[in-house]
């Protein structure tokens, strides 16, 4: 079975967030990067389906700089067998990203090719579904929970007020969500293998973006309100407020 | 601008979030006095259809296909390519369907799909867009200059408008598609419960409950709100208390109800960026110092096992009067 991951270099979502001079983008100085939290569960998922097989070939891909190579490593230190980059600065616009990732995933023969959810810096939860269509396959998005049986998914996904069980066959694209697995911890004999592991670099010139960002700006922050008093005793001066004040009662 | 709003039904009902799409929907066509379009997919009629022009729809065009009781990705995302051009934007709601269908109709198209977006404007034929971005900690602008504009808006962020539309329904013919993907069913649970992202009032607990049992006194009190769901910290969905579908936060939802009420919620940043546009925050918490009352509009200092039943006591009579 040949796995592929597509992997996005994210800053940590603890990162002190700063916006950078050109207010398009963040000021990335100073800032800890790591795999987005939701490709771990991609990644994992990989390693572990590769392990069941006792067989078979896992890839980790990303679009991006030089500085993704890291990334890359933390991947196969986890234990993914391979790893390409594919270097370009990336796009704001998740279909250029995408259709960068099918050119690359198409003649790889894989059966299946998972991603993260979305990415937690630009939210844009699509790039995964796309390459999906771009190369005519079926997609399960936001799996939870997924079985393989004779060539076959099932993944269950978290809707509103309820879970959705999808099905498809492979070859197939499955994007992940958190509750699907526990990512393991790199071991120390797993980051020193890493560094003997192949990692390809392949330039590529990404399509004309039919999304672009404008400005970035801090979202203004809250004001503290008050403290309304200690112990239950408050409760009908909260209900109060909350009837005739803030009027969403 | 001509406008397509997708709407979405599940057991042959309307789901409220539809009326919200077509309200953003408006919002895009008004300016240049454009028409808009509702579709409806569905095996069969779906209640409320009819009535979707007295919340903006100019027409509804009525997919209908067996296929269609359950979501059809492929059936669903054939059907809006195959007249998709027509539009100057297309309008999904951000969730499980339309952050799945909204992708695909754009990669169908060629185009960009702006999703999770809470501010919508046009200049000219650009569409022009906020989105929440990194968990809400930054907001991005920007704008969509391909020939159709394909968003998603976040729930509870576009009000349902009145209009007075007759909203004529038309059958829309389903063309031909390839099932790569099927929807085997949905599984509910025991009973209904409304989802945090869409609710007016989300009650969210944190490691305050001190255990997974207590999180009853939160179950009280949504349900003597009526339209109040139940949320959760990070902390209290890894313990394995509550599901993850329930969690607030970075890696978990981002929700924006009217009221927002933390129980026993410190507050991590994490947390904080998933209900910080919420209209009205309440917390409650025995730390006068924990973080969450830097950003709550109303707070009580107190034992929550103390403050919770008196609380659910008195909103209870509220709503019975």
């Amino acid at each position: 079975m040949k796995i592929a991951v597509c992997l996005k270099r994210v800053p940590d979502t603890t990162a002190k967030i700063v916006i950078g001079a050109s207010r398009t983008a963040l000021d990335e100085t100073g800032v800890k990067f790591v795999p987005n939290p939701y490709d771990e569960f991609a990644l994992e998922a990989a390693i572990a389906l590769k392990e069941q097989a006792g067989a078979g070939e896992t890839t980790v891909i990303t679009v991006g700089t030089d500085a993704c190579q890291e990334t890359l490593r933390a991947a196969l230190a986890m234990g993914i067998d391979r790893a390409v980059l594919l270097q370009s600065p990336g796009s704001a616009d998740g279909l250029p990203v995408a259709r960068a990732l099918a050119d690359e995933l198409k003649s790889g023969g894989y059966d299946l090719i998972l991603f993260g959810k979305l990415a937690v810096d630009d939210c844009n939860h699509q790039v995964g579904v796309m390459v999906a269509e771009l190369l005519a396959l079926p997609c399960i998005t936001a799996a939870a929970k997924m079985t393989m049986s004779g060539g076959a998914v099932e993944a269950e996904r978290e809707i509103e007020g309820g879970v959705e069980v999808m099905g498809c066959s492979l070859p197939a694209v499955v994007t992940c969500d958190k509750g699907l697995n526990n990512p393991r911890l790199p071991s120390l004999k797993g980051i020193m293998a890493a560094k003997k592991k192949p990692l390809d670099t392949k330039p590529v010139t990404l399509e004309a973006a039919s999304f672009e960002i404008t400005s970035l700006e801090l979202p203004a922050e809250r004001q503290a309100g008050r403290i309304v008093g200690e112990g239950a005793e408050a409760v009908p001066a909260l209900l109060a407020l909350l009837r005739n004040e803030a009027k969403v009662l | 601008m001509k406008v397509l709003a997708v709407t979405e039904q599940r057991d042959g009902a309307l789901r409220k979030v539809s009326h919200e799409v077509l309200a953003a929907a408006r919002a895009l066509a008004d300016p240049s006095g454009g028409a808009v379009d509702a579709i409806v997919f569905a095996a069969g009629p779906v209640s409320g259809m009819d009535q979707l022009g007295g919340f903006g729809a100019d027409r509804v065009l009525h997919a209908a296909h067996a296929d269609f009781a359950l979501y059809s990705p492929d059936g669903a995302s054939a059907t809006i390519a195959s007249i998709g051009a027509e539009y100057g934007a297309i309008v999904f709601a951000a969730t499980a369907m339309g952050r799945d269908l909204g992708p695909r109709v754009a990669a169908r198209l060629g185009v960009a799909c702006a999703t999770d977006v809470t501010a919508l404007g046009v200049e000219g034929s650009v569409v022009t867009v906020t989105r929440p971005i990194c968990a809400g900690r930054v907001l991005q602008h920007g704008k969509l200059t391909g020939k159709t504009a394909v968003v998603s808006v976040r729930p509870n962020t576009f009000h349902p408008v009145a209009s007075g539309k007759a909203g004529s329904v038309a059958a829309l013919t389903v063309p031909a598609f390839a099932v790569r993907v099927a929807s085997k069913g949905i599984r509910k649970p025991d009973a209904a419960v409304l989802d945090v992202t869409e609710a007016s009032i989300v009650v969210s607990g944190g490691r305050g409950l001190r255990e997974p049992a207590n999180f009853k006194l939160l179950e009280d009190l949504a349900a003597a709100f009526g339209n109040a769901a139940v949320g959760a910290s990070r902390a209290v969905v890894d313990a394995g208390w509550r599901d993850h579908g329930e969690q607030v936060g970075q890696t978990g939802k981002t929700v924006s109800p009217q009221l927002y009420i933390a129980v026993g919620i410190s507050g991590a940043i994490q947390h904080l960026a998933g209900m910080r546009t919420a209209r009205t925050i309440v917390a409650i918490n025995r730390d006068k110092d924990a973080p969450i009352f830097k950003v709550a509009d109303y707070g009580i200092v107190g034992d929550l096992f103390e403050v919770l039943p008196r609380l659910t006591e008195e909103v209870r009579k509220i709503r019975s009067s």
